[in-house]
């Protein structure tokens, strides 16, 4: 009794360690690739300032008080990036944005991860007429460019954050249930899938506790890379005004306003558009640093 | 000799097939795009009646067109309508204009495709040299160089870009226009911040594309029997590795027509894209729909056509489809 007591427990922390080795292994092989790192960085800099935004200015006081004796002033001393057309703080306002901006981005990726990787995974484990429809289905959101589709959507449905979230969200659904599809195939076939099976496991608990942790690599991959796209597709939104709406602090809306004064105030419009730049060269760093930290084939 | 023309000749008509089926597969793709642009326009609020009348309008006047419209028949109907008049060529009027929506869009696509085109052609004018260039002198300093502008292109937005084109060229320099549509030189600065994002992801894809087809034996022996270098790179390398460029270079250029609603903002430029920002902030449904369905119907054109293109120039595909 005590005896299998205790082989149970030394399996159990067999199993952690191995858990544990492989997350470890892809964060050492992470480590050494500069590039990701200094992504990683940029990255914790954004997320610190959005995080603290309140602290570091105030929303009601700064973000969108006017002062409109100090309109359109150049970077100084006392702005560090100027004023904006309303003489609020382009800095204030660019960190509050990084607020809007991550949020939606991660958001809108978590809708999209899923919807789609539940499709994706429905259809790569069932098969058959169920795989055929989802992906036909998929098939037809592909063929419509994700910026479009998501134009469509705002435009009925009105901008609002929740909205630009949801249309971001669905309009990359596809990918993600192509992706959580093509490695839950390949992992359906594998032997520790008929092993669970033949001990009895149902679907539910083979899909959530053996698919879904085998397909997770490319999926991360992708939602990184995503919130990225996912970033950029509410800045433009936001520029055509299909996104946050004034006075709230968002990047391409920054923008927007900053076009009609690209004649005497370059700063309004050169700051946000280098904040986005950033972002989205951060998450792409950090997105092809693990694509090549997760791939099997790299290992030895 | 004969037997080598029946070959080729049933090669052709599988060829033909090919493409044959694959329009046909297009239709309920295209049928299932309109479905979902027309269900998510119709959850716009406002009665499409009384936007078209105006708020002044009388009720009964409304009611009436109510009627006309049959905006109270069943949701199918009403789509089975649209796709009918659609396939005619018949997407209805604009409520702000009041011209059939059609005319518009086609009088402005000649625009786009012109902006699409002209960014397409910057992308692989710089995206394909540079993408050799990298790969042939990998981890020089060349290649280092392009790499990171690679990377920057892709992480820039592309409407910031233009701005920022606008900022040094028109409001600093005063080389080029701003905005509009007056001269030849107009189309410079929209067409390369349409294009300065293609032209990365073609940089990328030529140089590991490249990479890729550098490493393999035929050229190790192409070398070996003493062939100049150069005449491995340009003519046993390079053929090869453009396969899968072409393929990119397609899906940038549908991609390009289909995304092309900012720059068109950026620069004023009377495109499909502008047209429909256009319309969003006039709440003109009829225009925002057509608009929609019509670019999705491109990029889908465009992407067969990719396909095809493929199978003609990679003869491994064109042999999957004659056995």
């Amino acid at each position: 009794m005590t005896s299998t007591l205790a082989d149970k427990s030394r399996t159990t922390l067999k199993k952690k360690n191995k858990k544990r080795s492989q997350w470890a292994e892809v964060w050492r092989r992470l480590k050494k690739n500069k590039m990701a790192m200094l992504g990683l960085a940029i990255l914790a800099v954004l997320i610190l300032g959005a995080v603290f935004a309140p602290w570091i200015a105030d929303y009601d006081e700064v973000v969108i008080k006017l002062d409109l004796v100090n309109r359109l002033q150049g970077p100084s001393a006392e702005n560090l990036l100027g004023t904006d057309e309303f003489g609020r703080d382009i800095l204030a306002r660019m960190i509050w944005g990084a607020r809007v901006s991550l949020r939606v981005g991660i958001l809108a990726v978590g809708i999209s991860i899923l919807i789609g990787g539940s499709l994706g995974a429905i259809a790569g484990f069932y098969g058959g007429k169920l795989d055929t429809v989802i992906m036909r289905i998929m098939d037809i959101f592909l063929a419509i460019p994700g910026i479009l589709l998501a134009i469509a959507i705002v435009s009925a449905l009105g901008p609002s954050l929740i909205n630009l979230m949801i249309a971001i969200g669905i309009s990359s659904v596809p990918s993600y249930a192509r992706i959580v599809r093509a490695s839950v195939l390949s992992i359906r076939e594998q032997e520790f899938i008929e092993a669970a099976r033949a001990i009895g496991a149902n679907d539910t608990r083979i899909i959530l506790k053996h698919i879904i942790p085998n397909a997770l690599a490319p999926v991360i991959v992708q939602g990184t890379l995503g919130v990225a796209g996912a970033i950029l597709s509410t800045a433009g939104l936001s520029f055509i005004g299909l996104g946050i709406q004034p006075p709230a602090p968002e990047w391409g809306a920054m923008l927007a306003t900053g076009r009609a004064f690209l004649r005497d105030a370059w700063h309004v419009t050169t700051f946000p558009g280098l904040a986005i730049m950033i972002t989205i060269l951060a998450l792409n760093l950090v997105g092809d640093g693990l694509r090549d930290a997760l791939d099997p084939r790299l290992k030895q | 000799m004969g037997f080598a023309l029946t070959v080729k000749s049933e090669g052709r008509i599988i060829m033909h097939k090919y493409i044959f089926k694959r329009l046909l597969l297009l239709i309920p793709v295209l049928l299932g795009v309109t479905f979902i642009v027309f269900t998510i326009m119709s959850f716009t609020p406002g009665d499409p009646a009384q936007l078209m009348l105006g708020e002044s309008a009388p009720p009964d006047a409304v009611e009436q067109l109510r009627q006309e419209m049959g905006l109270d028949d069943p949701f199918l109907v009403q789509y089975l309508r649209f796709v009918g008049n659609a396939v005619r060529g018949d997407f209805g009027r604009s409520f702000s204009t009041k011209r059939p929506v059609f005319a518009e869009i086609f009088a402005r696509f000649p625009n786009t495709l012109a902006l699409a085109a002209v960014g397409v052609a910057i992308a692989v004018a710089i995206g394909i040299p540079v993408g050799i260039i990298s790969a042939t002198k990998q981890y020089s300093l060349m290649d280092s160089i392009s790499m990171i502008a690679a990377l920057l292109g892709v992480s820039m937005p592309n409407f910031w870009l233009g701005l920022m084109l606008i900022l040094v060229f028109s409001v600093g320099l005063g080389w080029l226009p701003f905005a509009g549509f007056e001269s030849a030189k107009s189309i410079i600065l929209p067409a390369i911040t349409l294009g300065t994002g293609a032209a990365a992801i073609i940089t990328r894809m030529t140089r590991s594309s490249m990479l890729e087809v550098i490493r393999q034996d035929f050229i190790r022996t192409a070398r070996a029997k003493g062939v100049a270098e150069k005449k491995v790179i340009n003519k046993h390398a390079l053929k090869n590795a453009l396969i899968p460029v072409i393929t990119v270079v397609g899906l940038q250029f549908g991609f390009l027509l289909g995304g092309a609603v900012l720059t068109e903002t950026v620069f004023s430029w009377p495109g499909v894209g502008r047209l429909l920002v256009e319309a969003i902030r006039q709440k003109d449904t009829p225009t925002v729909l057509a608009s929609v369905v019509f670019m999705a119907t491109t990029f889908s054109f465009v992407n067969l056509l990719v396909d095809i293109l493929y199978a003609y120039v990679d003869p491994r595909i064109k042999s999957q489809y004659s056995k």
